[in-house]
């Protein structure tokens, strides 16, 4: 009872268990304790019993299908120019959401262009988190002065806001879409190894990971096998947010020109194309606009439930 | 006090060197040589190859181009300190001369921006916070989530919809006059505007729920120096950090609120320099916003240390 370190204060049976589910995870051939629901299962029930998370979730869902499974299905073309039938309005037949200046079905196009949006800002998302995670881990599990630089450099970027750093990637690159996914993706880098980093600090101290370590398991199984998962969730909660950022950064740099050119179907490029068009066609310009919003107003309500649901503690009641 | 600013200002000096460093090596990391850049933008195959070529050789030896890269990078940095980035490649003219141009009208935009943001969204967020519960309160709430959510070149067309457009009231592009910064003032506001309200209303509610508000309140105050005076002066440190926050916000908005206004300003330089490849305009226009954020940053921490003293000997 004298020496008071958080560790000793923790109720031996707990303890116990922790060291011997440890070891039973890094040694296969014995049998699995019988666990009550882990930590991820719960938030899980918590966000089911959300209802915003979840017509969040179904919006998504319903977009992702329409992008991804409908083009298989049926056969169509955003593409298919016809002048006779161009800038028609809403409701005209055949055209649910009109037609472009070249005749293109609006409604085609918007679907083309959310599999694009999406596409793009996952893969920009996963290119942050697998860098950022990646950093996270290695300077948060050895420290040293590498850590200390590299925190440094991404305390800079932080503080930065994040479309001077894009363009300046963009200046070097050049322009196009997958080049703004690049920068868009090394944007988020930071705030991912943020905090992975400070979730390895939390974890690494913590007694199963020096039982692991006083069994001889290495330092490489160590950080992916008992470090990683504990990191997911704070990494998920960034993940969510960190991909309505990409699409919305993503069809900002499309409407400047710099992103997705013509004519690919692209929300922002969309957009950008629908100004010349303001006074004789707004659909060209409300479909794409209200799109956007409606993503990205998911995925940040989504993000919002799932931190909640990950860490009930800072839960942000009401305000 | 003295010694708290000098070391808000030494902290500083890591990020401004790191972004100069970054901003220069956009010049040797661009594929290719940057004077073949610069050439095949200046003389499109004019003269032999021969003169040509000691041309190239002429403009590498005059730039210092033949120097180790950390020379180049002192003897850049040197001129950019004085405000020296060289000449445009395709406008041939001072990269100072043409952002100085352009600066009034970026700046007049952030700054009406500012401002709109800071008075609508602390009125809003307050009476959310009085009628809290209430249909205004929620109306304020969806706003200020709206405004996360909706990008703002596209709540940009929509305004251009309704009010150039539709109701004719408001010029759509341009800039040099009052009526025409009224849209993009809106546009570049919003989204600050939003989270000053959510701000606002959050720690007004908490201030209002301390033990010194029910004794002022059963002292008989009335309920506008009750809420003016000792409420909100109790609330205003985390808005004070939003509204520095919102300065980087600002500069990085303009360029897109710029674009879509047809603006003559910073911003759209910006963008027309990348698609050119003007490199030393970018060079120059980044590296002086990088600047500006970091000297805004500075000034809101150094604010905190005279609204709260202590932060001043904490950290």
């Amino acid at each position: 009872m004298a020496s008071s370190t958080p560790r000793s204060e923790r109720p031996p049976d707990i303890a116990r268990a922790q060291v011997v589910s440890a070891v039973v995870a890094d040694r296969k051939r014995l049998p699995a304790l019988p666990r009550s629901a882990g930590p991820y299962r719960r938030a899980w029930w918590r966000l089911r019993r959300d209802r915003m998370a979840m017509l969040s979730a179904a919006v998504l869902i319903l977009m992702g299908v329409v992008a991804y499974v409908v083009p298989l299905v049926i056969a169509i073309d955003p593409y298919k120019q016809s002048l006779r039938d161009s800038l028609l309005p809403p409701g005209s037949a055949g055209h649910l959401l009109g037609t472009d200046n070249f005749g293109r079905d609006v409604l085609l196009r918007l679907i083309d262009g959310g599999r694009v949006s999406l596409t793009v800002g996952l893969i920009a998302v996963v290119i942050s988190a697998s860098v950022g995670g990646l950093v996270g881990l290695v300077t948060g599990y050895f420290g040293g002065w590498v850590d200390r630089i590299l925190m440094r450099i991404i305390d800079v970027q932080l503080g930065f806001p994040g479309i001077l750093l894009a363009l300046v990637i963009i200046t070097v690159l050049g322009s196009g879409l997958e080049k703004v996914m690049v920068a868009v993706g090394i944007g988020g880098i930071p705030r991912f190894a943020r905090v992975v980093r400070g979730s390895v600090l939390n974890t690494k101290g913590e007694l199963y990971v020096e039982a692991a370590r006083s069994i001889g398991v290495s330092d490489l199984r160590i950080m992916f096998v008992h470090l990683v998962p504990q990191t997911l969730g704070a990494a998920i909660t960034i993940a969510t947010f960190g991909l309505a950022t990409a699409i919305l950064s993503i069809a900002a740099l499309s409407f400047l020109g710099l992103g997705a050119q013509p004519p690919t179907a692209e929300w922002g490029l969309m957009l950008s194309e629908a100004r010349k068009y303001l006074r004789t066609a707004w659909w060209l310009a409300v479909f794409p606009g209200l799109s956007i919003m409606l993503v990205v107003l998911s995925v940040n309500l989504l993000g919002d439930a799932v931190r909640d649901a990950l860490d009930p503690r800072v839960s942000s009641t009401a305000d | 006090m003295a010694r708290f600013i000098a070391r808000r200002l030494v902290d500083s000096i890591p990020v401004l060197l790191l972004s100069s460093i970054l901003v220069f090596l956009i010049l040797h990391l661009v594929p290719g040589d940057p004077i073949d850049a610069m050439m095949g933008a200046a003389s499109f195959g004019i003269g032999t190859p021969e003169s040509q070529a000691k041309l190239v050789a002429d403009i590498r030896e005059q730039l210092g181009l033949n120097d180790p890269l950390p020379l180049q990078y002192l003897h850049w940095l040197g001129n950019a300190l004085r405000l020296d980035f060289g000449e445009s490649f395709i406008r041939h003219q001072k990269v100072a001369t043409l952002i100085a141009q352009r600066l009034p009208s970026t700046l007049e935009l952030a700054g009406a921006a500012l401002v709109l943001s800071v008075v609508l969204g602390m009125s809003l967020g307050i009476v959310a916070a009085l009628r809290r519960n209430t249909p205004i309160d929620g109306a304020v709430m969806i706003l200020s989530l709206a405004g996360v959510s909706l990008p703002s070149f596209a709540f940009a067309m929509l305004l251009i919809l309704v009010f150039s457009v539709t109701l004719g009231w408001l010029p759509a592009t341009g800039s040099g006059s009052l009526d025409r910064l009224i849209l993009p003032a809106l546009v570049l506001g919003y989204e600050g505007t939003g989270l000053i309200a959510r701000l606002t209303r959050a720690s007004l509610l908490e201030v209002l729920g301390r033990e010194y508000m029910t004794t002022a309140r059963a002292k008989g105050l009335p309920p506008r120096i009750l809420v003016l005076r000792h409420a909100l002066r109790n609330a205003l440190i985390p808005i004070v950090t939003i509204v520095g926050l919102q300065v980087g916000r600002l500069l990085a908005g303009s360029i897109i609120v710029e674009t879509v206004f047809a603006r003559q300003g910073v911003g759209q330089l910006a963008i027309d320099a990348i698609l050119q490849k003007d490199y030393p305009l970018v060079q120059g226009i980044i590296l002086l916003t990088a600047s500006a954020y970091v000297v805004a940053n500075l000034l809101v921490d150094i604010s905190y240390g005279f609204i709260n003293p202590k932060i001043r000997t904490a950290s």
